[in-house]
C-alpha cells in the first residue's frame, strides 16, 4: 500500500486550500495520507490540516528557520521525512514548484510536475506544451514518487477528518546562504483568485489601470475574484499575482468572464477547467470565442456598465 | 564575474502543437524552433549585467542534439561571449539537465547561473531548483528583478501571493520570469560577429553524468476539447443564460 506525504503550504498561520486539493490527488493514488507542516509554530496550521477528510496523520516540524518558505531550507527537512514514504506530493503553486524539485534532487529522483490525473500508483497524466498535449508518464516502480499536483484538476478534499498530530524529529543541517527580506502582498478583501468560484478577468483592451475599475466593479457585483491577461499585467494595469495562464495561475472557477482578452493559447491553458466561460470582445474572430460557452461581441466600455446594471 | 546561462532550444511558442494521430508523440517535423523564451530573458539579463560592468563574461550552454549549433549561434549573436554544447542524442529530462549543468558549473565556476523558470516544451519547471540543490547553492526562482552588489544578489520573485524578495549569497542559481526584462533583437552585424565566437562541444557521455531520465512517457493525447458555445446577441440574453444556469 502507498504511503503518501503531502507538504502543506501555508502563509501567516493559515493553511492554503491547495493542500486539500493535494489530498484529493493522494486519495486517487490510494494509501495512507500524511501531511507535513514545516513552520516556526506549526500548531494552528496542523490543526487545520488534521481536519481534512482522508488525512491519517499530521507531522509537524517546528523550527525558527521555517518561519518563511525558503525552498533550500525546507528541502533537506522534507527529504529526511520522505524516507518513510512511497510518494511525496506538493501543490503546483509557486511554493510547491520552488520546493519539490529540490526534494527530488536530494533524493536523486526525477519529479513528475503538474499531475492532473492518476492512472495508477506510478502512472500519471500531465500537460506539456502549455496544455496542448497531455502525456501519460510512468515513474519507476521501485522508487519514491516526487510530484507536484496541478491544483485546478483536483477538488479540495472536504472537512470532517480527525488526524493525529505528531511532532517529527528532523536532524539535518540547514543552509544559511539565503535571507528572506519580505513579501509585498496586494491587500484585497476580494475572493482569492486560485480558489474563487467566479472570476472576472480583464485584458489589454482595458487600456489603463483606471479603466480596470470596471472589472473590479463587476467582480464585486458578482462576489468574484479578479484576474488578468499577461498583457494587462505587463502594461501595469494590475499586479502580477492576478495573471492567469501558462505562466500565471491555472484556475478552475465555475464561472470565468474574460473581458477584452484575445484568447492566446498561453492564456487559455489557465482557464480550460473553468465550468462556464463567458467572453466579451469586440472582434468576432477572437480565439477566445472558440472556448467560450457564451460569447458577446461588442465594446466592453458599453457592455460592462450595462451588464452590471442588469445583474 | 562570469555568468552561465541555460539556453534550451524548444518549439517556438507561436506553433500550435499537434499530437500525432497514433499518440506516439507531437508533430515536430518542420515546425519552427526557437530559444526557450525564458532563456532569452536569462541571456538578456546576463548581457545587461555585463553592459553595467558587473559581469565580465557570459557563457550560454545547451544540452541538445548535434544540430543545436545554429541555436547557440543565435545566443552568441545576441551577445554571449562563448557557448558550450553538450551533445545528447535525445532530449534530457530536468534531473539529467541539472546534473550536466552542475558539471559545467564546477568547470566554469560562474558566480551566477541564470536559467529560465520553465522550458515551454516540457513545462517541467525543475532544472534550476535541481541544479541549486545539487550544487549546494542558493536559488531564487521566478525572478522579476535582480540586483547584484558585491557577493550578494537581491532578487524579487513573482510568487502567488505577490512579490517576494530574497537576498542570496553568490554563487547562486536564478530562474527568470517574463517580467524580468524584454530581450533585445539581434542585428545583422551581430550575426556575422557570432560566426567567429567559440562553441565548445562536449559529448554527453564524456561529462561523466549519470542519466536521471527516470520517467517514461507511454502516451500522448490531445487535451479534452471544450465544446463550442453559443454567441449571444446582447447583455439581456447573456444575463438570462447565466441566470438559467444559476451562475448569477
Ligand atoms: C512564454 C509565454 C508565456 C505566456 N504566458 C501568459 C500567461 O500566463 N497569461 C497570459 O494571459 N498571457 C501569456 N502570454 C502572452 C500571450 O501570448 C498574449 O500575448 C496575451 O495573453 C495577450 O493578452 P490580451 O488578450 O489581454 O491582449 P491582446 O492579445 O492584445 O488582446 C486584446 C483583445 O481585446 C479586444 N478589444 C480591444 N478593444 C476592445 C474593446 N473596446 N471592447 C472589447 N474588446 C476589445 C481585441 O479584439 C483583442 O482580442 C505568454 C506568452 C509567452 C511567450
Ligand atoms: N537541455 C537543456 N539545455 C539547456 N538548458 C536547459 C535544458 N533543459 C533545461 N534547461 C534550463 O532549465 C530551465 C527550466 O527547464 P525545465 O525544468 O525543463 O522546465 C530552462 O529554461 C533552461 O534554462
Amino acid at each position: 500500500m502507498s504511503r503518501i506525504l503531502i507538504v502543506a503550504e501555508h502563509l501567516d498561520g493559515k493553511l492554503n486550500p491547495a493542500t486539500a486539493r493535494c489530498v484529493s490527488c493522494a486519495q486517487a493514488i490510494g494509501g495512507e495520507i500524511h501531511v507535513a507542516v514545516l513552520a516556526e509554530a506549526p500548531e494552528a496550521v496542523a490543526a487545520e490540516a488534521a481536519k481534512i477528510a482522508g488525512v491519517a496523520k499530521v507531522l509537524t516540524v517546528a523550527n525558527a528557520a521555517n518561519a518563511k518558505p525558503v525552498a533550500q531550507v525546507l528541502a533537506p527537512q522534507v527529504a529526511a521525512l520522505a524516507k518513510d514514504y512511497s510518494h511525496v506530493l506538493g501543490p503546483s503553486t509557486t511554493f510547491g514548484k520552488d520546493l519539490m524539485p529540490c526534494v527530488a534532487a536530494l533524493l536523486g529522483l526525477a519529479q513528475v510536475s503538474d499531475v492532473m490525473a492518476v492512472e495508477g500508483p506510478h502512472t500519471f497524466k500531465r500537460p506539456i506544451y502549455a496544455g496542448n498535449a497531455i502525456i501519460t508518464v510512468e515513474a519507476p516502480a521501485g522508487m519514491t514518487v516526487v510530484a507536484t499536483v496541478r491544483t485546478a484538476s483536483w477538488p479540495a478534499a472536504g472537512e470532517g477528518g480527525d488526524a493525529t498530530v505528531e511532532a517529527a524529529a528532523v536532524e539535518v543541517a540547514l543552509p544559511a546562504h539565503t535571507r528572506y527580506l519580505g513579501l509585498q502582498q496586494g491587500k484585497s478583501d476580494r475572493p482569492d483568485l486560485q480558489s474563487a468560484g467566479k472570476v472576472v478577468s480583464g485584458g489589454r483592451a482595458l487600456g489603463s489601470a483606471d479603466n480596470f475599475k470596471l472589472i473590479y466593479s463587476l467582480a464585486d457585483r458578482l462576489g468574484a475574484a479578479v484576474g488578468a491577461s499577461r498583457a494587462a499585467v505587463d502594461a501595469g494595469y494590475v499586479p502580477n499575482e492576478l495573471q492567469v495562464g501558462q505562466t500565471g495561475k491555472i484556475i478552475a472557477p465555475e464561472l470565468y468572464i474574460a473581458v477584452g482578452i484575445s484568447g492566446a493559447i498561453q492564456h487559455l491553458t489557465g482557464i480550460k477547467d473553468a465550468g462556464t466561460i463567458v467572453a466579451i470582445n469586440k472582434d468576432p474572430e477572437a480565439p477566445i470565442f472558440e472556448v467560450a460557452d457564451y460569447g458577446l461581441v461588442g465594446d466592453l466600455f458599453q457592455i460592462l456598465p450595462e451588464l452590471e446594471k442588469a445583474l | 564575474m562570469k555568468i552561465l546561462v541555460g539556453y534550451k532550444r524548444v518549439v517556438d511558442y507561436n506553433v500550435r502543437i499537434q499530437v500525432k494521430p497514433d499518440g506516439s508523440g507531437v508533430v515536430t517535423e518542420g515546425v519552427k524552433l526557437s530559444p526557450n523564451p525564458f532563456d532569452d530573458i536569462a541571456l538578456e539579463e546576463a548581457l545587461r549585467l555585463r553592459d553595467k560592468g558587473i559581469a565580465t563574461e557570459v557563457v550560454v550552454a545547451t544540452i541538445g542534439p548535434a544540430d543545436c549549433q545554429a541555436h547557440l549561434r543565435n545566443g552568441l549573436a545576441m551577445g554571449a561571449n562563448r557557448a558550450i554544447h553538450v551533445v545528447a542524442d535525445q532530449a534530457v529530462q530536468p534531473l539529467t539537465a541539472a546534473r550536466a549543468l552542475l558539471k559545467l558549473a564546477e568547470k566554469e565556476q560562474p558566480q551566477l547561473v541564470l536559467l529560465g523558470k520553465q522550458a515551454i516544451d516540457d513545462d517541467s519547471n525543475q532544472t534550476g531548483q535541481m541544479l541549486a540543490t545539487l550544487w549546494g547553492r542558493p536559488q531564487a526562482t521566478f525572478a522579476s528583478k535582480l540586483e547584484i552588489a558585491g557577493d550578494k544578489a537581491t532578487v524579487t520573485r513573482e510568487v502567488d501571493a505577490g512579490l517576494e524578495t530574497l537576498e542570496v549569497d553568490l554563487p547562486a542559481v536564478v530562474t527568470t520570469d517574463l517580467r524580468l526584462n524584454e530581450p533585445r533583437f539581434i542585428k545583422l552585424p551581430d550575426i556575422m560577429k557570432a560566426k567567429s565566437k567559440p562553441i565548445e562541444t562536449i559529448a554527453f557521455a564524456d561529462l561523466g553524468v549519470e542519466s536521471g531520465d527516470h520517467l517514461k512517457t507511454t502516451a500522448y493525447a490531445p487535451p479534452p476539447k471544450r465544446s463550442k458555445g453559443v454567441m449571444v446577441k446582447d447583455v439581456a440574453e447573456l444575463v438570462s443564460a447565466l441566470k438559467a444556469k444559476g451562475l448569477v
